[in-house]
């Protein structure tokens, strides 16, 4: 082989560049899910915990779409317990802070859904902000 | 090698479909844990094509406790649908019951020698969920359809804010929320959404309390000058109304063909 050494020079140093983000974070504090604000007196949500983790942005769009378009605003959700599809009345009324539950999660995440944009979150509502 | 051209082409035919049929069920229902999870509320009230009278002889003959009552009425809708108020330039306001002189109501209409009662009184407005609505077949994004019951929906989150459906509709029905309504909305219905800049809003006949089994806001606050019904339906109430009364409806040469009736 020709200029081995160059060229082995140069594929170690392109291997350190690719596994740079790798090793940087070596050592370094690995990702923490943010403790988040429960509330205390519900015992479930409408779907298990890591399942609604992974698959509620889904289905909240699927929600906007199935009330809106096909008139249908009735969830069953675990155990065929039946719950309104609707972010403010039904999501909300369990998970009653929006920054402490939310934008948690959403903020960590660096993720900035429009939901808010239309949608009138809980503490709006109490302390007349917008 | 045992297979010929034609058992090839038939395994890789079948393999292929297979694949898309997997493929197209896998990622309709793929991430629900139920197969179909969605359902109608019970209590929801139905009709073939929903209708409304606008009785005016039912409002009080005094100008000032008329406005009274339509305001009464007006502030309902508004709180109950989180409809902007007071905003600084008359071309931000929006609207979804309103009110205005005969002239305007039913241009054309009038003449120099109008009775006073109908001259001088203002007329409550709303959308007339047309049965042939232009602003639906305007619309490019389909953001406002024809919902089967008749009303003409708006789906704010597919809006884009082009205002076809403004030029289409000939009621001015429409508004265009040029600003952030949000600060203009004074107490929150927690229940219902606000609106964002760059959307169109109108009268969507509080389909949302249609769901729950209740009649609109402005028909419950009206004590019975609005009366609110199935024009599909023979025994309906509002059918009989309309069956016992003279009624008028809004530039129904344009064709139209609007569901709010006017006893005048």
């Amino acid at each position: 082989m020709y200029d081995a050494g160059k060229i082995l020079i140069g594929l170690v140093i392109f291997l350190l560049l690719l596994t740079f983000p790798f090793w940087f974070s070596l050592g370094q504090a690995s990702y923490e899910s943010p403790d988040l604000q429960l509330p205390e007196d519900k015992e479930e949500c409408i779907e298990d915990t890591e399942w609604m983790r992974k698959n509620h942005m889904q289905l909240l769009d699927d929600w906007r779409d199935t009330v809106v378009r096909e008139g249908k605003s009735i969830y069953i959700g675990k155990g065929g317990k039946k719950y309104d599809m609707s972010l403010q009345k039904t999501c909300m009324d369990c998970h009653t802070s929006k920054e402490e539950f939310c934008d948690k999660c959403h903020n960590t995440a660096s993720v900035d859904p429009y939901c808010w944009d239309c949608h009138v979150a809980p503490e709006e509502v109490a302390n007349g902000q917008q | 090698m045992g297979s010929n051209r034609r058992q090839f082409l038939r395994i890789a035919g079948i393999t292929t479909l297979l694949g898309l049929g997997g493929g197209i069920t896998l990622s309709a229902s793929s991430y629900k844990p139920q197969s179909d999870p969605a359902q109608e509320n019970e209590k929801r009230l139905r009709a073939g094509r929903w209708g409304m009278v606008i009785d005016m002889r039912k409002f009080p003959k005094d100008p000032e406790e008329r406005q009274r009552v339509f305001d009464r009425i007006i502030e309902a809708c508004h709180s109950t649908n989180n409809v902007p108020e007071g905003e600084a330039k008359p071309i931000q306001e929006v609207k979804w019951i309103w009110k205005d002189h005969f002239e305007h109501v039913f241009p054309g209409k009038e003449n120099p020698f109008l009775a006073e009662r109908v001259e001088q009184s203002e007329f409550l407005l709303l959308c007339n969920h047309c049965k042939n609505p232009p602003c639906v077949r305007v619309c490019p994004t389909q953001a406002t359809y024809k919902r089967e019951d008749g009303i003409v929906q708006m789906d704010f989150h597919r809006c884009i804010g082009c205002r076809y459906c403004m030029a289409g509709c000939p009621y001015g029905s429409r508004s265009f929320n040029f600003c952030d309504p949000g600060p203009y909305v004074k107490d929150k219905n927690p229940d219902f959404p606000v609106r964002m800049r760059g959307v169109v809003e109108k009268c969507l006949f509080c389909y949302q309390r249609l769901e729950e089994g209740k009649q609109p806001a402005c028909v419950e606050a009206s004590n019975g000058a609005l009366i609110f019904g199935d024009l599909d339906d023979p025994d309906s109430h509002i059918r009989q109304v309309l069956r016992e009364n003279y009624t008028v409806r809004r530039k129904v040469d344009l064709g139209t063909e609007p569901s709010v009736f006017y006893i005048v």
